[in-house]
């Protein structure tokens, strides 16, 4: 019971450091889906020019979900790496909270916790976003809205504990690095532009995708927010995301509790 | 009970290290007890304490904390502890008060238990004034106020202190001392780590002088000094050179070496007998100056290893 109100004490601080810099964190959040939302989904419809074969229509409903999932990812990932990189390297800040009377991991865990609460948050802020940009509608349509929360739910958890993993391995002054190298090559081709079924053109890469965890996220949310454009079967991404789930936080928190008793 | 214990404690990091790090250390610390750990730097100092808090695993023995295995229960050692470490980890990213008060809630207090123990702390360690301020705006010296504050907030029974004040200016140093010298009298058990020995002669009722990671001595620090081959040193200025003196000198009862100085002679003395009469009455009319000094833990450490503690 005491753990869980430690716990629930290292969570209220990471909130108050949030709620100081929360203008910040939506500038972040939001500039870049907006900006792509525009030019593929406002500009590009009204010069005529289509994207991705099926015209502007369909492509509006086949990115704002991808937007949403890799916004989630990205901001999932680099709200808890950087700060904890900086934490365990230069500052060790992170010191008091480890003195907190929980086990390490479970300081961790919070950090992965957080990191999604934030996922959630900006992809929240994305999905409406996107629909008020775009020239075309996007037809949003939750089938079920059971799936749309064990989507966003595995989402946002899968990235929180990626951005750990990243954040104990990675030293900050490597950050830029690993982003340029493994983050944005997981956005792009994480079938956020672009359904999987569409893949078939380029099978090496439709098979070669499926170990990025990022597609799982963009086909279960289009799934869960869109009717009529094709989506990967629920069990596979559910599946797959469960299992992506498992690996990322058993690693997460060992990596974790290395890198402090180091 | 004692408030640590250690048994054969050793550590060893491995990856290419040439000797452990802590090396079969065994030492008891009594409840209420100010106890120092000195010794030069890489004497294995910080390795001791991350172990006795739990933040690094022992290589081989057994450290109990209030009774708790460190290895076994850290979870329920560390909400027995406050731990201030030698770098400042305060959170930079939230003010002064914050730093305390979210400190009390990482310890289970409600919001306004929490609430109440910040004013408190804030005001014991004056640093009310500074309370919505960032922690970059701090001194030094306010800088380990707050983190002693903190470590101590959530009421714990033994305060481990990593070298307090490395880099304080002396004016910050003494005010520490008086903060340290409070929570004795309260009762706080008190494990510091210092190569300062004037702190740990200062402040501590025990002692233990640690080199290459291994204790050398424990026992009060006027116990070390009295038993130890550490005498006293006695320091003579003379009007013109010593010629003979030194040999007249050397006969002398409880004078143990005698070598040249500056513009006269130190005297190596024991610290049971006092010479001084005598050597008053030897060096006569030529005697311009005498000054003695006491043994002090760093006569002790040059004893026990030949090397001096600060090098």
């Amino acid at each position: 019971m005491t753990e869980l109100r430690s716990f629930g004490g290292l969570l209220a601080r990471d909130i108050a450091v949030l709620a100081r810099n929360v203008d910040e964190f939506l500038l972040r959040t939001l500039v870049q889906p907006a900006l792509f939302v525009f030019v593929f989904a406002y500009l590009f419809p009204r010069m005529g020019q289509s994207v991705g074969g099926g015209g502007g229509r369909d492509f509006a409903s086949v990115i704002v979900p991808g937007l949403v999932a890799s916004t989630a990812v990205f901001t999932g990932v680099s709200v808890v790496s950087l700060p904890l990189a900086i934490d365990l390297g230069a500052t060790r800040e992170i010191e008091d909270r480890i003195m907190a009377p929980l086990p390490v991991w479970a300081v961790g865990a919070e950090k992965i916790l957080f990191g999604a609460l934030q996922s959630l948050f900006a992809g929240a802020l994305v999905l409406p976003m996107g629909m008020l940009v775009s020239a075309t509608a996007v037809s949003v349509h939750v089938g079920s809205p059971l799936l749309l929360v064990a989507v966003a739910a595995l989402a946002c958890l899968t990235s929180g504990a990626l951005g750990l993993v990243i954040g104990a391995l990675v030293r900050p002054d490597k950050m830029g690095l690993v982003f340029a190298a493994l983050v944005v090559p997981l956005t792009f081709l994480g079938c956020v532009y672009y359904p999987w079924e569409r893949l078939d053109v380029v099978p090496w890469l439709q098979v070669g995708v499926l170990a990025n965890p990022l597609v799982y996220m963009s086909e279960g949310l289009r799934a869960a927010l869109t009717h009529g454009v094709p989506h990967m079967p629920v069990w596979t991404f559910l599946g797959a995301g469960v299992a992506f789930q498992i690996v990322m936080w058993t690693a997460a928190l060992r990596l974790f509790e290395r890198r402090v008793a180091a | 009970m004692a408030a640590i214990s250690m048994r054969a404690l050793t550590k060893h990091y491995g990856g290419g290290a040439p000797r452990p790090a802590v090396d079969g250390v065994t030492l008891d610390v009594a409840d209420g007890e100010t106890f120092g750990l000195l010794g030069p730097n890489g004497a294995g100092k910080t390795t001791t304490v991350s172990v006795c808090t739990t933040r690094t695993p022992p290589s081989a023995g057994t450290v109990e904390v209030a009774g708790l295995d460190v290895a076994v229960e850290p979870r329920r050692v560390k909400r027995d502890i406050g731990v201030v470490t030698q770098r400042c980890t305060l959170d930079r990213a939230i003010t002064v008060s914050q730093n305390l008060y979210y400190h009390c809630r990482f310890f289970a207090m409600s919001r306004a238990e929490a609430k109440a123990r910040t004013a408190e702390m804030l005001e014991l360690f004056q640093l009310s004034a500074r309370a919505k301020g960032s922690v970059n705006e701090l001194s030094g010296g306010m800088i380990q106020r707050l983190q002693i504050a903190r470590a101590i907030s959530h009421g714990p029974r033994v305060l481990f202190l990593d070298e307090p004040t490395s880099g304080l200016d002396p004016q910050s140093r003494l005010s520490l001392w008086e903060a340290i010298e409070t929570l004795k009298h309260e009762g706080t058990t008190v494990f510091l780590t210092t190569h300062y020995m004037e702190e740990a002669d200062q402040l501590c009722d025990r002692v233990a002088i640690m080199d290459a990671g291994r204790v050398l001595v424990c026992g009060p620090p006027r116990e070390l000094k009295r038993t130890s081959a550490a005498g006293r040193v006695i320091t003579i200025t003379l009007a013109s050179p010593p010629n003979g003196l030194a040999a007249r000198i050397e006969r002398i009862a409880g004078v143990q070496a005698v070598e040249p100085a500056r513009e006269g002679l130190r005297i190596h003395a024991s610290a049971a007998e006092t010479p001084v009469p005598r050597i008053v009455a030897e060096a006569g009319a030529d005697l311009l100056d005498l000054s003695v000094s006491e043994p002090s833990l760093e006569t002790v450490f040059i004893a026990l290893t030949g090397r001096e503690l600060r090098d």
